[in-house]
């Protein structure tokens, strides 16, 4: 009985890393999917229209850079998991 | 004027290594080194997470390289009120020996739970664990920020002075150069956010989070001293930025904004009496706002410099197994970690861009007047 209560709790905190792993995982899915729409757009647009390349350049990178916040939020959700 | 400056900060800095190795110095450390051999476990194991953390964490001295057994640091001061001799005490952190002496009754913790602490010992040489005395003391980070707030000073007061000697002629050398960043934050991120009536008033705030954040990330990517102390990267100094932003927006919010908080037109009456549903939910939303820039800087930063740590580390780890393997990938290590340190230096722009643009952004949020 007790030899169980042992591999349960081992298995837990095992659970946990896997746990953080693989969301750890979904997140850079999320937000590589997210930034490439943004970086995909972005170049047909700037190819359509030269002269307005700076503007979408700048409003490409601050799009990127609020969708990489959100994913770190999450990262440090799953650092925090795995070292908490 | 700033060669001199230069040179009496580097004399200051030449005096506390030189006085971390004086006479009766050198003597405690004759003794410790003695003591270090016989405390010494052969360095086999690699332990990549001490690693890893012990450069992106904050710590009591600073430590240049280690020698064969003998450390090369900087000490720094520590203050320290001790809640059961309620009594305040400040000495160098050279007492420590690095965690093997203890020095009136405090020992700096070097492993376990509370690694990196400083506690308080009995007479029996135990640790008090039940309360830990209250440190202040001036650590890596702190005297990090120090000599960057220096560095940003002598920078910009050149500058400003050079505007002031030559009024109305063009800028030449380094004006030219932060001529050009100063002109980049107003155009392209004070103006569009914020309005041509208001955005004059937050230029010195908008300018000081640009330049201070870009500095610091530059700073922390050069690996030997001054530099390579992971300033953005600690929680606490992105804590206070956002706060300074949030500070900053909620002065300067004007009616509409507060009655857009709570008292939003649009919005029925049941959500904000009795229960004030969206008066809680818009305040929120605009302490989060804040929250989120710090987290986007913070975890940018440590992440940048945890990678580079991690490529480095691979080299010890895989020299751990064998040498000949520790070698090898030494090569494939470097080349990696070159190429995420140039990715680091546009990150360390990028971020210090969006961090200014959100916050140029919001304070155009909180000013605009509606008509």
């Amino acid at each position: 009985m007790t030899t169980l209560f042992i591999i349960l709790e081992v298995a837990g905190m095992a659970l946990a890393k896997i746990g953080a792993a693989i969301g750890s995982s979904i997140i850079v899915l999320g937000a590589s999917y997210g930034i490439s729409k943004i970086g995909a757009t972005a170049l047909e647009s700037m190819a359509r229209q030269p002269e307005s390349a700076g503007d979408i350049r700048s409003s490409m990178v601050i799009s990127a850079a609020l969708i990489e916040g959100v994913s770190f939020f999450a990262i440090i959700i799953c650092a925090l998991v795995i070292l908490l | 004027m700033i060669k001199g400056f230069l040179y009496t900060t580097l004399l200051t800095i030449g005096l506390f290594t030189v006085s971390s190795v004086k006479a009766e110095d050198s003597i405690n450390n004759a003794i410790d080194s003695l003591q270090d051999t016989t405390h010494i476990t052969p360095k086999a194991e690699f332990n990549a997470g001490d690693f890893i953390f012990d450069h992106v964490g904050d710590a009591h001295d600073w430590h240049i390289m280690t020698v064969g057994d003998y450390n090369i640091s900087i000490p720094l001061p520590i203050f320290l009120y001790s809640k059961t001799r309620g009594k305040f005490y400040a000495f160098f952190s050279s007492k420590f020996h690095h965690g093997h002496s203890s020095f009136k009754d405090f020992k700096l913790i070097t492993e376990g739970e509370l690694k990196g602490k400083i506690a308080e010992i009995d007479s029996q040489g135990d640790v008090i664990t039940a309360s830990l005395p209250i440190d202040l003391s001036l650590k890596k980070n702190g005297a990090a920020i120090i000599f960057s707030c220096i560095l940003l000073s002598v920078l910009f007061i050149s500058v400003a002075n050079s505007y002031k000697k030559r009024p109305e002629s063009a800028p030449k050398g380094f004006q030219n150069l932060i001529e050009s960043f100063v002109l980049f934050v107003r155009d392209d991120i004070a103006k569009p956010s914020i309005g041509e009536k208001h955005y004059n008033r937050f230029m010195p705030f908008l300018l000081t989070i640009f330049f201070f954040i870009w500095i610091n990330n530059m700073i922390g990517l050069i690996p030997i001293f001054p530099g390579g102390a992971n300033i953005t990267g600690n929680i606490a100094v992105t804590m206070v930025l956002a706060f300074f932003t949030m500070v900053v927006i909620f002065i300067n919010g004007n009616k509409h904004f507060w009655k857009h908080i709570f008292n939003s037109p649009g919005v029925p009456v049941f959500l904000k009496l009795p229960i004030p549903v969206m008066p809680v939910v818009e305040l929120a939303s605009w302490i989060i706002k804040p929250a989120v820039l710090m987290i986007r800087l913070f975890a940018n930063m440590l992440a940048g410099h945890m990678i580079a740590m991690v490529l480095f580390g691979l080299i010890f780890i895989f020299g751990a197994v064998n040498i000949y393997f520790g070698f090898t990938i030494s090569i494939v290590s470097i080349l990696l970690a070159v190429f995420m340190s140039i990715l680091e230096l546009l990150v360390a722009f990028i971020q210090a861009f969006v961090f200014t643009m959100l916050s140029a952004l919001f304070l155009g949020m909180a000013v605009t007047e509606h008509n």
